[in-house]
């Protein structure tokens, strides 16, 4: 995840993959072309879509996506409520139809061969997909059945999932005990259970406890460790940050940006330290020392870009020690998902109450 | 392909929900409640009076047991529709059939599940019945071989309800509704021959009594059991059932498969 061309300057202007993708020729140089086709061969995509579109009544859900996602990357669908994330995860889970556009999954056409899609997949839906009635064991063999597991074969698998989820002491407990985390862990045990090449997660972490939120996130990176596609949707730029190889941001149905974590955040100016001041004299000094931050003469304030690390503060406070500057306090903002939005699209999140 | 798999997966399927009825009895405790209020109401409260009606003035409750008792089996047959449609429904409004959806497993083996869950629950309400029955003073005449076609003949009428009742239960949005939809087929049991004979009824409720499916059903069964001799009720009857068996089957799988690859039911 981290990448040495942190700067925006690292990237050529031509080759920008923020760009637009709607009415964007110059993407289509012939050098980027031939590399993005070598890097993104065929064989090597576990799923793939091209214009795909979906409406609800008059509704446009999905307004033509494109998407490539690598065999064996996380690839993370980023956007707020109402964006078509979950839409998008339905239809390539073979949930719901498209209404156009071309599909493959696992290197099977969706509409076609969806039992091959679906014996290829596992999905992780948002809303609960445990059978509250049966103890995890029973949810865990009940899976086990259905992967067409022998019994002794469904028994080991079970046993090694509720291990590795920690889940072994509640195992022989009903699911609708289950606290909020349990309850996503044995669902995502579940999912696992038929060993799937692509995992499709939806919104793996909405609702969990800060705690929970890193168990997701530990047990997602060793899914990614042991060669497993991921495509997860979220609405936090620090997950996909955390978790993806690649992100794509949706707006309103459109995707509106593509690439790594890393290139994503050098489009965002967001990020910055905040410095408030009481004697107006510290402000000019300050201002003068740091030639990057914007003043604000009315709050006594600077806004220093930065990502706010331990050593860019240390550095920081250590100049402003050196020339003898007070300050009042200090803040540091981070990116967050409104200034990707701003970023690429120019207007802030509307996140509307719209129907998934 | 998937097909290969559709006896083991509706057994998967069916051992859930024989699990669902052991942890969550409600459902086949109201199975047997129901019928056996109203078999201890028409019997003891009603019985003397609507037997002497029947016997001509010499019945009495003796003779409303005999007539009644087909009738109250039949309302558990029938109530076997609510309690699919209800377990269906909740499972609809969980995100376990999404779950299901995604998986390479035999399209119908969720739906067939609960049908096979319902009849054995139904079958089992239906003997506990009977018995309460027999205590009441229910005398059938009829011998093993009469048990025997009466079984197989409510397990076709259960079967038959039990598809409709799935295809009610993945039509519903809500649990709520799933409980109150089937509730008519309670209704025809009353608006037959069950309680009194069709032909005492106002006239254009007469019509309707004598040719809705519920008086084959009754008049079978009471044939079957008392040993009158079989009539064409049992021909109608599997006529009714072949029917409301494939409306429910053809119904319930056309909305449970919306979404792409809807895998043609085997």
């Amino acid at each position: 995840m981290s990448n040495p061309t942190d700067q925006p300057a690292g990237v050529p202007a031509d080759a920008d993959p923020f760009a637009p993708r709607l009415g964007t020729a110059h993407r289509r140089g012939p050098e980027h072309s031939s590399v993005t086709s070598a890097a993104l061969g065929r064989a090597a995509l576990a799923a793939e879509a091209r214009g795909v579109r979906k409406s609800f009544g008059d509704q446009v859900v999905l307004d033509g996506i494109d998407l490539d996602v690598v065999e064996g990357s996380v690839f993370a669908l980023l956007g707020p409520n109402g964006s078509g994330k979950t839409t998008t995860v339905r239809i390539l889970s073979t949930l719901l139809a498209a209404d156009a556009g071309v599909i493959r999954v696992a290197g099977h056409e969706m509409v076609r061969e969806a039992d091959l899609v679906r014996a290829a997949i596992g999905v992780t839906g948002q809303f609960s997909a445990v059978d509250k009635l049966l103890t995890g064991q029973e949810n865990l063999m009940m899976m086990a059945d259905l992967a067409h597991l022998s019994r002794a074969g469904g028994r080991r698998r079970a046993a090694e999932l509720l291990g590795r989820f920690d889940l072994s002491e509640a195992a022989g407990k009903m699911a609708a005990t289950y606290s909020g985390g349990m309850s996503r862990r044995l669902d995502l045990a579940m999912t696992l259970v038929g060993a799937p090449r692509i995992v499709f997660l939806d919104e793996p972490t909405t609702g969990l406890d800060p705690r929970g939120r890193h168990v997701m996130w530990q047990i997602i990176r060793g899914l990614a460790a042991d060669g497993v596609t991921i495509l997860l949707t979220t609405q936090d730029l620090d997950e996909a940050d955390q978790l993806a190889d690649r992100v794509a941001v949706l707006d309103h149905g459109a995707l509106v940006a593509e690439g790594s974590p890393e290139q994503l955040k050098a489009r965002i100016p967001g990020g910055h330290i905040r410095l408030q001041f009481t004697d107006p004299q510290d402000l000019e000094t300050a201002a003068r020392l740091l030639t990057s931050a914007g003043r604000d003469d009315e709050t006594l304030c600077l806004q220093v870009p930065g990502d706010g690390s331990v050593p860019a503060l240390r550095a920081l406070l250590d100049q402003l020690d050196q020339h003898a500057i007070d300050i009042e306090s200090l803040s540091i903002h981070t990116p967050d998902l409104d200034d990707v939005f701003l970023a690429v699209t120019g207007h802030p999140t509307a996140s509307e109450d719209t129907p998934r | 392909m998937t097909a290969t798999y559709a006896v083991r997966d509706t057994a998967t399927m069916l051992r859930r929900n024989l699990r669902h009825m052991q942890r969550y009895p409600g459902v086949p405790l109201m199975m047997v409640f129901l019928p056996v209020m109203f078999l201890l109401l028409f019997v003891y409260v009603f019985g003397a009076t609507l037997g002497n009606g029947l016997g001509h003035g010499l019945g009495g409750r003796g003779v409303y047991v005999n007539y009644v008792s087909p009738a109250i089996i039949l309302l558990t047959v029938a109530s076997s529709a609510t309690a699919t449609a209800v377990g269906v429904a909740s499972d609809m409004t969980e995100g376990i059939i999404d779950r299901f959806r995604t998986m390479a497993i035999w399209r119908p083996s969720v739906l067939a599940g609960h049908v096979l869950g319902s009849m054995i629950q139904t079958l089992l309400a239906v003997a506990v019945v009977i018995g309460v029955a027999l205590l009441a003073g229910f005398r059938p005449t009829a011998g093993a071989a009469g048990w025997l076609a009466t079984a197989g003949f409510l397990a076709m009428i259960t079967l038959a309800l039990t598809w409709l009742g799935v295809a009610l239960g993945v039509v519903a949005k809500t649990v709520g509704t799933a409980s109150n939809t089937p509730m008519f087929l309670l209704l025809l049991v009353f608006l037959g021959s069950g309680f009194v004979p069709t032909a005492s009824m106002a006239g254009g409720l007469r019509q309707f009594a004598t040719y809705q499916p519920f008086t084959a059903f009754t008049d079978t069964v009471r044939d079957l059991l008392t040993s009158g001799p079989i009539g064409d009720h049992a021909a109608v009857s599997a006529a009714w059932c072949a029917g409301i068996a494939v409306t429910g089957y053809i119904w319930a799988m056309a909305r449970y498969n919306r979404g792409p690859a809807a895998a043609p039911a085997q």
